[in-house]
């Protein structure tokens, strides 16, 4: 439903072809799928409304840039203004004290216990001593679970007897953090419903009690329109400093995050991407925007080709195609870049000229060829990177054992590579750049 | 489904608000359209809808506007929501917006059995075999304990098969529940394999002459098909147990999910068909609009609401009261 839901936005924007300046009328018709889109997307509906309005502003009369139609800059109007509400405030995850206090609040079920285990490691990762507080005194074995989780990462975990005070347990977690050398203490805390008079008082008692420099909201991605609701009740409650967005490893589009930072100007420090203790990610506002709006690393894609072209890299590329040094390590680089723009078959209705490309590159993704072709490049040393010349029989049959693979293939992929080169060069000396990733019109 | 394609074709509706009391003359003049057939279509509509108008009782376009919003941000979706208002106002006699669009929100909602509802239980000599399964966090374990103590109290021998063995101490968890409730539970260790657990439990209910065995499993995000895979293998280990046991299948939502909740059902009814939904956590202030989607869409009925953390806060789906609680103040489900 979701890719249905991009697929009549693609489709809206695909008939705005004009150029020059963005016409009224294509900003109505891509606000009426872009307002759609936000909603399906779960953005609050007020601030889908304020968006809109902002975007049209900004969209009417606005100068068509070369190599984009009026579709593409409306997009990337839309884009960069969701951009720019995911990044207000300070992401900056700060560690204030002696022990410093982190506290994670929230729904039942949003991953609190989960992303404080997530957290802690992160912090042992970053040379940081933590202790995890389990002050959740209401699920049954949720102190259990926090325990196990501890022993997992070989991190201590404080808990109390039932009936301790939430307060209390934060207070003697604290105190034990001090006298066993710990730097950071985490407070997991219980879930808890925004209209639960008795519990929001309890974390507000806990946040006046041990003043923590990080209260975060942990927030399920998947949440729809309550979550501005939510997130200003706990605000209310306690002084937050920001969110971690869990369950981002699904396929909900996120606007929780959009909805809460617009309303209450509160940064998402985290994403949780999965349920294994070290999937805890920084967050990009660039890449969740994306994401809301539907059209994924497409987005990106076009802004890095169109507009933020990096010089440096371009001069360099160019300097390295005029004498013919285009190696196999700037191959792999280049497989890197292309994994890390996700599943490439999204590419393909953007990117006509391009298309062809894509659909080989996900084919060879699929079939697990670019595993094998990194690993026989990784199983070269740095010099037959550099000189693949040097790549005699014993070297390639050498190769080919490291990398599991056979001679045929390391020959193949030197074959393919060698054929590269020679189209890079070309493409060198017509500066071409844009025409190989088909943006030229 | 025709709705939403001629919906999606209609020209943008107009931003400015139409006049409370639409007048005649306004209502007969045709607006210029470019295109002649489409000019046609679209006066003939907008004459037949401020005709209708006049005959309403003058409910004006920010009635409706404001009512829709009441629905997008019940989580109804906004697609669903246009449409559902669009219908409303088409009615003849929609007695006031909000009671229109009741009646068309009613209306999408399944209709139910009357009375009680119970586990099927096909074969008397086997144990019926409720499986529960969602996402993470939405809620299974304690609607689980809530389930137990409703058919404990109904005089049924209840056993628990604890077949989350991945998240760290969920099973300890059921087993708090299942001492408190008085049900036996059955488990195996830490990252077993839970279709291992699911036929052990099947064994030992079948040996105890068990009446309802109710299956924990591990919330999983429904984009990760190895572990959809896996929950089709604990139904097709059921299947195999208990040959026509016919599980019911129970997927529980949380009613704080958005438009994502359609998909998680689809997908989750994709891996092991579902048989009931139950809506959790309606205590909040989330109205839990999304599953009139689901409903339409999967044709599978809310069963049960979960509105407390108490054995006794799961209560049987009211379709009225649910539909009218989208309109009330929040937390008033």
């Amino acid at each position: 439903m979701f890719d249905a839901l991009s697929d009549r936005l693609r489709d809206a924007l695909a008939k705005l072809t004009g150029h020059g300046r963005v016409s009224e009328a294509d900003v109505d018709t891509a606000m009426r799928e872009v307002r759609l889109a936000l909603l399906e997307a779960d953005v609050n509906f007020k601030v889908v409304k304020d968006f809109v309005a902002r975007v049209r502003e900004r969209a009417v009369g606005a100068e068509v840039l070369e190599n984009l139609n009026a579709g593409q800059q409306v997009v990337k109007i839309v884009n960069e203004e969701l951009t720019a509400m995911l990044s207000v405030g300070d992401r900056t995850f700060r560690l204030i004290g002696q022990p410093a206090v982190v506290a994670l609040v929230g729904l039942q079920g949003s991953g609190k216990t989960t992303s404080a285990a997530k957290l802690a490691r992160h912090l042992v990762k970053q040379g940081r001593r933590p202790l995890l507080v389990a002050a959740d005194p209401y699920r049954p074995a949720a102190v259990d679970q926090l325990m196990a989780l501890g022993r997992s990462l070989d991190i201590p975990v404080h808990g109390a007897p039932q009936g301790t005070p939430v307060p209390v347990i934060a207070a003697e977690g604290i105190a034990q953090a001090r006298k066993t050398g710990r730097d950071v203490v985490i407070i997991d805390t219980a879930g808890r419903l925004t209209i639960d008079e008795t519990l929001m008082a309890e974390i507000r008692t806990l946040a006046k009690t041990v003043a923590p420099c990080e209260t975060l909201l942990v927030v399920d991605a998947m949440v729809g329109q309550e979550a501005v609701t939510v997130a200003e009740a706990f605000r209310d409650a306690v002084p937050l400093t920001g969110l971690i967005m869990t369950k981002i490893d699904g396929d909900a589009r996120g606007g929780a995050a959009l909805s809460i930072s617009a309303v209450t100007g509160l940064p998402v420090k985290f994403l949780g991407t999965g349920e294994k203790t070290d999937a805890l990610e920084p967050f990009h506002p660039d890449r969740l925007a994306g994401r809301i709006l539907g059209m994924g690393d497409v987005l990106t894609l076009i802004e890095r080709a169109q507009e933020n072209f990096d010089e440096r890299q371009a001069t360099q590329l160019a300097d390295k195609l005029r004498r013919n040094s285009f190696t196999l390590e700037d191959f792999l680089d280049q497989m890197q870049q292309i994994k890390k723009m996700g599943p490439i078959g999204q590419l393909l209705d953007l990117m006509p000229g391009m298309g062809g490309l894509a659909k080989e590159a996900q084919g060879a993704v699929d079939r697990g060829e670019m595993k094998r072709v990194e690993a026989i490049i990784r199983s070269m040393t740095p010099d037959e990177r550099r000189d693949p010349s040097l790549l005699n029989g014993s070297r390639r049959r050498r190769i080919a054992r490291g990398s599991g693979t056979t001679t045929p293939d390391v020959n193949r992929l030197l074959k393919q590579f060698g054929e590269m080169q020679r189209l890079m060069k070309q493409l060198g000396r017509g500066g071409g750049r844009r025409n190989l990733l088909g943006l030229g019109r | 489904m025709s709705w939403f394609r001629r919906r999606a074709e209609e020209p943008p509706p107009p931003e400015e608000e139409a006049p409370p009391e639409p007048e005649p003359e306004a209502a007969i003049e045709p607006e210029p359209e470019p295109s002649l057939e489409a000019g046609v279509e679209r006066s003939r509509s907008g004459f037949v809808a401020r005709l209708q108008g006049l005959f309403r009782g003058g409910i004006d376009e920010a009635t409706w506007e404001a009512v829709e919003e009441t629905l997008i941000a019940g989580d109804v979706g906004a697609t669903l929501a246009l449409a559902v208002v669009e219908r409303a106002r088409r009615r003849r006699d929609p007695g006031g917006a909000e009671a229109a669009v009741q009646a068309e929100l009613a209306a999408l909602l399944l209709p139910r059995p009357e009375g009680e509802w119970t586990p099927r239980r096909p074969d008397q000599t086997q144990p019926a075999v409720v499986l529960v399964v969602g996402v993470n966090g939405t809620g299974k374990t304690t609607t689980i304990a809530k389930l137990a103590a409703r058919e404990r109290a109904r005089g049924q021998r209840v056993l628990l098969a604890a077949a989350d063995t991945f998240r760290a101490a969920a099973s300890e968890q059921l087993e708090v529940w299942a001492k408190r409730i008085g049900v036996p539970l059955v488990t195996h260790q830490a990252g077993a394999d839970p279709a291992a657990v699911v036929f052990d439990a099947l064994d030992a209910a079948v040996a105890r002459a068990t009446d309802l065995v109710i299956v924990d499993t591990a919330g999983r995000l429904h984009t990760k098909h190895n572990l959809m895979d896996e929950l089709a293998k604990i139904r097709r280990t059921i299947d195999k147990r208990l040959p026509g046991a016919d599980p019911e299948v129970l997927f529980v939502l949380d009613a704080t999910t958005g438009q994502n909740g359609l998909a998680q059902a689809r997908a989750f009814h994709e891996a092991s068909p579902l048989t009931g939904i139950v809506l959790s956590k309606l205590d909040s202030t989330a109205k839990g609009g999304i599953v009139f989607a689901v409903e339409q869409g999967l044709g599978v009925p809310v069963l049960f609401i979960g509105v407390g953390e108490r054995l006794g806060d799961l209560l049987p789906f009211d379709p009225r009261a649910f539909v009218a609680a989208l309109f009330g103040p929040a937390g008033g489900a």
